[in-house]
């Protein structure tokens, strides 16, 4: 028996339009993001910095990590549901599934701090 | 990887899908009449033999999507890590220069753009899907090749551009 206890918003049908409106932010950022280097062959640190420091870009990242943090949440409690159960581990999975799951949340964690530390202090 | 946009190709799929649907019945129905009139088990066994089960191309797109999820979750260190380097500082920005001048360095930066591109070409998909655009099984496949074919050519582009 799977619960729900460790999704992100403890309901599936908002972790599901969690996971879409987040897709679609880190969509548009990777969109934006690879556009300004392919526009920016000779780049230079200057530029570069320029970039990511202006106010939109600054905020457009502060959303780009909450939505990865969310969307990454999500994704990989779906595919921890999905396969760390007993069919395939064995009658401890949910002990398994809450390692893999801490595991996930630590990780995330350290890619929140790591990268809005990394944007503001640009 | 074949890419096929073909009625024939979309037939064979329906075919195999109908094949599915057969052993999904041999294995999952009750063998005996005993069994099918017997107390309903509620620890029923699944019985779903994972290398004979033939998957229809939306869900290998699909799988494929949750892969290219999972080993992007951890290859976003990579592409935070240059980031990083490349923002710290004019000697960071030169180091991270340095870094890409490494042919494995280079290539483990394309893996990780090209499944970030795969994972957003099949997002699209999935999220237009939503929207009940294109949801069933006949144009389920036919964008999952789309998908495929936008990726391939990305990849190719991607690859052109790193080196």
């Amino acid at each position: 028996m799977v619960t729900n206890v460790t999704s992100l918003t403890r309901s599936g049908l908002s972790d599901f339009l969690v996971q879409r409106i987040s897709a679609v932010i880190m969509a548009l950022y990777t969109f934006v993001v690879l556009g300004f280097f392919v526009a920016n062959p000779a780049l230079s640190h200057a530029t570069l910095s320029g970039f990511f420091a202006s106010t939109p870009m600054l905020l457009f990242s502060t959303a780009m990590v909450f939505s990865t943090a969310a969307h990454a949440w999500i994704g990989m409690w779906t595919i921890g549901t999905d396969y760390i159960r007993d069919h395939y581990f064995g009658r401890h999975s949910t002990a398994f599934r809450m390692v893999y799951q801490a595991g996930c949340l630590i990780l995330i964690f350290v890619y929140v701090v790591w990268a809005l530390q990394l944007f503001w202090s640009l | 990887m074949a890419v096929i946009l073909s009625n024939q190709d979309l037939n064979s799929e329906l075919a195999r899908n109908d094949h599915n649907r057969k052993l999904y019945r041999l294995e999952c129905c009750p063998k005996s009449p005993e069994e099918a009139v017997g107390p309903m088990n509620k620890e029923r066994p699944v019985y779903l033999s994972l290398t004979q089960f033939h998957f229809p191309v939306p869900a290998i797109a699909s799988i494929f999507h949750r892969i290219t999820g999972m080993a992007l979750f951890v290859g976003i260190a990579y592409l935070l890590w240059l980031l990083d380097l490349a923002l710290d500082s004019e000697s960071g920005f030169a180091e991270a220069g340095a870094v890409l001048d490494n042919p494995l360095a280079k290539l483990v930066l394309w893996g990780v753009l090209v499944m970030l591109l795969y994972h957003i070409l099949a997002g699209v998909k999935h999220l237009m899907m939503d929207f009940h655009i294109g949801d069933s099984f006949e144009a389920a496949s036919r964008s999952a090749y789309v998908v495929y074919f936008l990726t391939v050519v990305l990849a190719v582009a991607t690859g052109v551009w790193i080196w």
